[in-house]
């Protein structure tokens, strides 16, 4: 971006700046610390100037807003147009209790459903399982069956509002009874919008909510995939996590990196499958964390988009831009906030809202500030969403796109992490792909390294974490933290009895031994599930008849 | 420390809960601090943590839980010891644990609980003082 000969004019003049101005001040009082680096471990410099980007192409690297690499956004006028989708991840216990949450966040301004499900509906169990015991509407709402489903989006109009699943390995289950009600409401499937997150890889190497082995679910989450381009054409058919990738401890550029690395996987198979990689790609998305270093995080949102733009057209060949676009949804980052003097968490939550609204997002959840200590009461879910609102609204990161662009530092860090993400993707490649570096506990061990190095920073007191290692104090108990009715599982088992004893026995099983016989062929499941769950089959049945044919997964454990 | 005198910690995740970030790192950290650990993994039903504890002749269990299950979960564990007759194996706690449930997971036998932000070496220190003795 820059003449040779400026170049050399500047590298003269910072010579000089150091060796005079800056060596002088130094002399009289120190810096803080001998090396800075970002809260991801990457060394930060004092100054960055144009000769940190002497390479950087303007055309080729960064290029415009909807237009290849996206490096600067996704869509032409980013925010201009509307402002990302405020979709705050919810649910906890019955489907009722959550029903009315979802439509209290609707009044409040929100403009998209995030659904939170409880582990036993995730890990593909009745609520009546012994392996639910305690777990029933705890960490999100519990769902057995289409009855729960219709209960949940009760007066919740399925063509206006789009709604996020997440969940994974029963992705196709929980699609299939979404979209059975969104026929009882009368709402074609190509008028119905949201996202499954059915991205199982994530599953297996960081958030532990896997059934089947890889191999079987790889073949679910591409059934899901298929179906959807054919039949439900505004569904995101997979949301590729980065999000629990960092909460495990990964830097940010390991999040991006594997994240990328997965998104690989996911295209490959599709591929494989015979899929063409226009069709399908476009409604690919991505999930990712936004921590508390504005900076860092942006420059991880670029690279991220220009990585996977060249990665769609370069190695798989897509022609049609859509396919070359990293669309996302953030979430604030969850291991950030401190159950110590919890209220400074609304602080770091606003700082990460505007990282990731300043990073180009398509859709945010911003955390609540009480989430160390309980799931969040309604007074610190309403801060959150009023925090994005503040951001969208007041701190004019909406106003501009991309404004972050062109700064030295931005643009260097932009590179650095790009860098980085290639030299994994090599790797990774060089092990067989993602499924062997899985397997071989190669990307596990990376985190968990990470995750490792970052306590011991806090412990040494290298890193400071405000009210953790410094400026902490005493402070009383915290107070109106929201409990989850334990007998939300007593009132579920008695409801799942019921559907039993009430429903078409001769229906259910045919449907069951429908989706059985189909599951053993090459054919797309998708059909025969949504037949399984109109004939009322729950969702433990429908993952039991899978557990039977592909087994269930054990993973190696890498410590 | 003669190895015959290391300390054995089970360091398990009862139910479906996939927070495995803090479990993994404390293994390692007590491997660090010279103790035995095993690592179980996920989805443990109390039976198997007690069960993997008499198999490994363990001295201490230490419990992860992220998704509010804890005052189902640890109760029950510290009981199934007492019923094998393990009753000097302590059982710790760690995750996101409301302070109000402290008192009643300590009244039910659970020997120390950590919440998020503790410093690891508090957490090995307690449990040097408060494990069995081996000798």
């Amino acid at each position: 971006m820059f003449e040779e000969k400026t170049l050399e004019k500047i590298k003269a003049e910072t010579q000089k700046w150091e060796e005079g101005t800056v060596s002088k001040a130094l002399s009289r009082s120190p810096e803080r610390k001998k090396v800075f680096t970002s809260i991801s471990n990457i060394p930060v410099e004092r100054l960055y100037t144009p000769l940190d980007i002497s390479r950087l192409d303007y055309s080729r690297d960064l290029g415009y807003p909807g237009e290849y690499p996206f490096t600067r956004g996704v869509q032409p006028t980013m925010y201009r147009g509307r402002f990302w989708t405020m979709r705050q991840y919810a649910g906890f216990g019955s489907a009722r209790e959550s029903n009315e949450r979802y439509r209290y966040l609707l009044e409040q301004g929100q403009t998209g459903l995030s659904v939170a499900f409880d582990l036993p509906t995730q890990a593909g169990y009745d609520s009546d399982h012994p392996l639910s015991m305690g777990e029933v509407g705890k960490v999100g709402v519990a769902i057995d069956s289409i009855e729960d489903m219709r209960v949940l989006f009760h007066q919740i109009p399925l063509d206006k509002v789009t709604t996020s699943m997440t969940i994974n390995a029963p992705a196709s289950v929980l699609l299939a009874m979404y979209l059975a009600i969104a026929e009882e409401q009368n709402v074609s499937f190509d008028k119905v919008g949201g996202t499954v997150q059915n991205d199982i890889l994530k599953e297996i190497t960081v958030r532990g909510q896997y059934i089947y082995p890889p191999k079987p679910s790889m073949r679910l989450t591409v059934d899901l995939i298929e179906y959807c381009f054919k039949n439900v054409p505004k569904w995101n058919t997979i949301s590729i996590s980065g999000y629990h990738i960092r909460e495990a401890g990964a830097t940010a550029a390991q999040e991006m990196a594997f994240t990328i690395a997965d998104g690989i996987a996911y295209v490959q198979a599709c591929v494989d499958r015979g899929m063409e990689v226009d069709s399908f790609a476009p409604r690919l998305s991505f999930f990712f964390n936004a921590f508390t270093n504005v900076l860092e995080e942006v420059a991880k949102f670029r690279a991220g988009r220009r990585y996977w733009a060249r990665v769609m057209k370069e190695r798989f060949g897509a022609k049609n831009p859509r396919s070359m676009m990293m669309r996302y949804h953030v979430q604030t980052g969850g291991v950030t906030l401190t159950a110590q003097q919890p209220l400074n968490n609304v602080v770091r939550v606003a700082l990460q809202a505007y990282a990731a609204a300043l990073g180009g997002c398509q859709s945010l959840h911003t955390n609540s500030y009480d989430e160390a200590l309980c799931l969040p009461t309604e007074q610190a879910v309403t801060v959150a969403l009023r925090t994005q609102q503040v951001v969208a609204e007041e701190s004019g990161a909406a106003l501009t796109i991309d404004p972050l662009a062109g700064s030295y530092f931005v643009e260097a860090m932009t590179d650095r992490i790009e860098a980085e993400i290639d030299e994994y993707i090599k790797k990774i490649d060089a092990m067989g792909g993602t499924l062997a570096a899985i397997e071989q506990g190669f990307i596990q061990k990376e985190i968990q390294n990470s995750a490792y190095r970052f306590q011991k920073e806090i412990e040494s007191g290298d890193r400071v974490y405000v009210g953790i290692n410094k400026y902490t104090m005493e402070e009383p108990p915290p107070t109106n933290l929201l409990q989850i009715d334990m007998a939300v599982g007593e009132v579920e088992s008695a409801k799942l009895a019921n559907l039993r004893s009430e429903r078409d026995e001769s229906q259910w099983k045919k449907a069951l031994d429908g989706l059985r016989e189909v599951s053993q062929t090459d054919q797309n499941v998708l059909p025969a599930v949504i037949e399984a769950v109109k004939a009322r089959a729950t969702i433990g049945e429908i993952c039991d008849v899978w557990r039977d044919i592909y087994g269930e997964y054990r993973p190696k454990e890498f410590v | 420390m003669a190895p015959a005198s290391k300390i054995k910690i089970i360091v398990a995740k009862p139910g479906l809960d996939g927070h495995d970030r803090g479990a993994k790192l404390l293994a390692r950290v007590f491997a660090e601090a010279g103790m035995e650990v095993v690592y179980t993994g996920l989805r443990q039903t109390p039976e198997m943590i007690v069960e993997t504890a008499l198999q490994e002749d363990a001295d201490v269990v230490g419990l992860s839980s992220l998704s509010g299950v804890h005052n189902y979960f640890f109760p029950k564990v510290v009981q199934l010891l007492k019923n094998k007759g393990l009753d000097d194996v302590i059982v710790v706690g760690g995750g996101i644990i409301p302070k109000e449930d402290v008192e009643g997971l300590e009244a039910s036998g659970v020997k120390g609980i950590f919440g998020p932000g503790t410093p690891t070496t508090e957490i090995v220190d307690f449990i040097k003082t408060n494990a069995r003795s081996r000798n």
